[in-house]
């Protein structure tokens, strides 16, 4: 894998690195997951996983924010670094909970909580002790704008959030992941439980995300990775086949197994 | 639903013919329970003023402990502890209650007069601390299940933000589970309410209208039993009246059921 | 964007609130030992009462006013007849109520209100069932204050809680078990007792065997119904006397139960019947504690074998 990497690195060596998988392996209990990935996550740039299921895409992204600490026997091995300050996220001694703060997360399924659209919004900004009213309104308001929802919304900040329709709900949690200004966010197929016109404007949203904020997402749809992805990782069984350049991936990939992923003679 | 409607019937029937001859207001409003005497008085104040102080002191004890155990099982506790902790809450929850009556009786009563030596030795305090203790598993069991229920999904949301598992528990699981809980409070409440046997060993039998849990007191299901031991014969108003205590305490817990019928209803989930 | 100057202070307020769910893991074992505590010494302190008063005589001697002669021969016999009746009546009722409820009724406004009743009766106080029975069994049927009065109390008592275990036994078997009986051809009689109930028995079992655990602990209803504390002969063993009549005679007698004999020890002033009181609570808590092990045992098994 490390030729898949290196053979890209040339083409877009001016670019800062947000993030960097290195040697990367996941065990769950006695079965590896995930072996051996050595990968970068550029800076404010989009960067899809793609692969048929049971890859480890999932996998590979809820290690970024360490939700695998959640459930015993699960080990990770090698390094996650993220830049500036050159912290490897997976090491003992880094809170989850401080990775968490700084790589927010969007889920499959919109997971409203059982509060209001402000409460929902505002949980992450109150679990780091913000308490002025004025303050929460306004990070409420500007994360809800970020994500595209505070005109559907505003006059109905207390009603419930899962009185949203599907493709709302996932904007809520998308505001809700904005609202700390994280470094990184989190997307694990985002649009697989929306429909066709909820899922245009979620991508939508991505892209216009990308100006603040990195950006990695798993996604089983090809044609979502190619329309709003700068890079793409192309995964099967554990491994990391091929990474680059989107449109290299998908219009001139390295290896011919991505080639039959890509061009659906899978299998 | 053959069960309940002759639950009704006799109670109904029978404490008819208990208000033919007291009437209802002298059944609600007199502050004095002495039925058995020449001057009778059926105050059922007196009675309700002993349930009501026992079952107090007993879900001050249980709401609180059995709301943290489940919270502690649900979220904190490995998998291990939880596995041994609830079966163990369940052989709790089945201990028959004349045991804690005799145990509330023959120990924490002399144990907590050690500490207050004017406590009588009938008292409404340890009866009720007792019943506390009997009622955890309940609140305890019922709560953790309402808890395990909440999908996974929001709490992975919650911790994904950055929270503790403390955070987590109380802003989003414990309000996510709200109905299930409220239904544990409320069968807790019951219990408290309907319960006998402690009480009949524990707190002595002597109506008195207070609210102190230190003295000794008679409650609803108490004066049942003090009249089904004695040989009142059929029919007479002092032997009717166990039927009018009994309609009372049906319609007591009846509320609270149909309080938690509706609060599930009103509070219902949608994951 | 998050500033790096800004990670000390998110790092103090995580300390905070890890301080809190440290505080919080040692709140939740400190409660549970509450409940785990009580328990011990409650049943330490009865072991060590009542031990010494625990021997042969005392499971075949009948009450006595001395209490050392004392013993729980009428009382064990009693609850073990008492629990015959109890079983024979709510066991079937209870499962043919619910196979009825989940495999026939059809869902409409009826049932519904039957399954609102069949909660709302798990929570009526045991007593009321007492003074049901009072009403019903001794007084408007005639049955005194007898085994049979009592069996049936207890019966009625446990029968929510036989019912709700048949219904979710019944509802854990998959619909395809169902589809593939009726895809052979078979009525619902026949789905039900060759695949249904077979099936579901070791869970309709746990709740039978929770139910009678309960109903060996209740005290109140049957004291109300006004057995009588102070038994000092055996009812006639079951389906011994005098054909056609007399065999059911077991069912009219008079008779005490285990908890009663313990209250009626507890009530007394002397010191010595404490201690009996401590002996019989003492085995009857051993009796309880058995049969709800049993029943999470089997509950345990039958979750690590389930084949479908």
């Amino acid at each position: 894998m490390n030729n898949a990497t290196a053979s890209n690195a040339s083409a877009h060596a001016n670019l800062a690195i947000k993030a960097e998988c290195r040697n990367f392996g996941f065990h769950y209990g006695d079965f590896q997951a995930l072996k051996d990935i050595n990968m970068p996550v550029y800076d404010k740039k989009v960067t899809a996983l793609i692969g048929p299921s049971g890859c480890g895409k999932s996998t590979l992204l809820r290690s970024f924010n360490r939700m695998h600490d959640l459930y015993p026997g699960n080990r990770y091995q090698g390094e996650i670094i993220m830049q500036p300050d050159n912290t490897n996220l997976l090491a003992q001694e880094v809170d989850p909970i401080e990775v968490r703060m700084r790589i927010s997360m969007v889920f499959q399924k919109p997971n409203p909580f059982p509060k209001s659209i402000f409460e929902n919004v505002a949980y992450s900004l109150r679990v780091r002790g913000m308490t002025n009213k004025s303050e929460l309104e306004d990070r409420v308001q500007h994360s809800l704008k970020g994500a595209a929802l505070w005109n559907e919304v505003k006059h109905r900040l207390n009603d419930l959030g899962a009185n949203l329709s599907g493709g709302q709900q996932q904007r809520l949690c998308i505001a809700r992941a904005l609202a700390a200004d994280p470094e990184i966010i989190l997307f694990d197929e985002p649009t697989s439980a929306l429909d066709p016109i909820a899922t245009a404007s979620i991508e939508e949203l991505i892209t216009e995300l990308k100006e603040k904020v990195t950006i990695l997402i798993v996604t089983h749809n090809m044609q979502q990775a190619a329309r709003i992805s700068d890079f793409t990782a192309y995964m099967y069984i554990g491994e990391l086949v091929e990474f680059g350049v989107t449109d290299q991936v998908f219009v001139k990939p390295q290896k011919k197994q991505t080639e039959d992923y890509i061009t659906g003679r899978f299998g | 639903m053959f069960t309940t409607a002759a639950i009704v019937y006799i109670l109904v029937k029978e404490s008819w013919i208990f208000f033919e001859a007291v009437p209802i207001r002298r059944f609600l409003f007199d502050t004095q329970w002495t039925p058995l005497f020449d001057d009778a008085h059926y105050g059922i104040m007196v009675l309700l003023s002993g349930t009501l102080t026992s079952s107090a002191v007993a879900l001050l004890v249980a709401i609180p402990l059995g709301t943290i155990i489940a919270i502690y099982l649900s979220e904190f506790a490995p998998f291990k502890v939880r596995e041994i902790a609830k079966p163990f809450l369940e052989l709790l929850g089945g201990v028959p209650t004349i045991v804690y009556g005799y145990f509330a009786l023959v120990f924490l009563t002399p144990l907590l007069q050690k500490i207050y030596p004017e406590l009588p030795g009938f008292n409404l305090l340890s009866a009720g601390l007792i019943m506390g203790v009997m009622i955890i598993p309940y609140v305890a069991s019922l709560s953790e299940d309402a808890m395990r229920a909440v999908p996974m999904a929001l709490r992975e949301g919650s911790y994904a933000m950055g929270a503790t598992r403390l955070q987590t528990a109380l802003r989003v699981v414990m309000p996510a589970a709200t109905s299930g809980i409220a239904s544990a409070y409320i069968l807790g409440i019951s219990r408290a309410v309907g319960e006998t046997m402690i009480l009949a060993v524990a707190a002595g039998m002597q109506p008195n209208l207070t609210f102190n849990p230190a003295e000794s007191g008679a409650t609803i299901t108490s004066y049942i039993v003090q009249v089904a031991l004695g040989d009142l014969p059929h029919g007479s108003i002092g032997y009717q009246t166990i039927f009018a205590a009994g309609l009372s305490l049906l319609l007591l817990t009846l509320t609270f059921n149909l309080l938690g019928h509706w609060l599930r209803k009103r509070f219902r989930e949608v994951y | 964007m998050m500033q790096t100057q800004d990670i000390q202070a998110i790092r103090d307020i995580i300390r905070r609130a890890k301080r809190w769910d440290a505080f919080f893991g040692v709140l939740g074992i400190l409660a549970l030992m509450v409940g785990v505590l009580t328990f011990m010494t409650l049943f330490v302190d009865m072991a060590i009462q009542g031990m010494g008063r625990i021997d042969a005589n005392f499971f075949t001697n009948f009450p006595s006013r001395r209490a050392e002669h004392a013993g729980i021969l009428s009382a064990w016999v009693g609850t073990l007849l008492v629990m015959l009746v109890t079983g024979l009546a709510a066991v079937p009722l209870g499962v043919a109520a619910g196979v009825y409820l989940e495999e026939y009724a059809p869902k409409n406004w009826l049932t519904d209100v039957i399954e609102i009743n069949i909660t709302n009766l798990a929570g009526v106080p045991s007593i009321v069932y007492g003074l049901l029975a009072l009403g019903l069994f001794v007084y408007q049927f005639g049955f005194g204050q007898s085994i049979l009065s009592a069996g049936l109390t207890l019966a009625l008592l446990i029968l929510p809680v036989v019912i709700v275990a048949t219904r979710e036994a019944i509802r854990a078997i998959p619909q395809i078990i169902r589809e593939g009986s009726y895809a052979c051809g078979a009525t619902t009689w026949q789905t039900v007792k060759d695949h249904i109930l077979p099936y579901s028995s070791a869970g309709i079992l746990t709740g039978v065997i929770i139910g009678m655990a309960r109903a060996i602990g209740e005290t109140a209803p049957i004291i109300t119904i006004g057995a009588l504390t102070f038994i000092a002969f055996l009812p006639p063993l079951p389906f011994t006397g005098v054909p056609p009549a007399g065999l059911l005679d077991w069912l009219f007698a008079p008779f005490t139960v285990m908890p009663i004999q313990m209250f009626n020890w507890t009530s007394r002033p002397e010191a010595a019947f404490q201690t009996n009181a401590a002996a019989a609570g003492f085995i009857l808590v051993l009796m309880t504690l058995a049969m709800n092990g049993t029943a999470i045992w089997l509950r345990y098994r039958l979750r690590k074998n389930i084949t479908w």
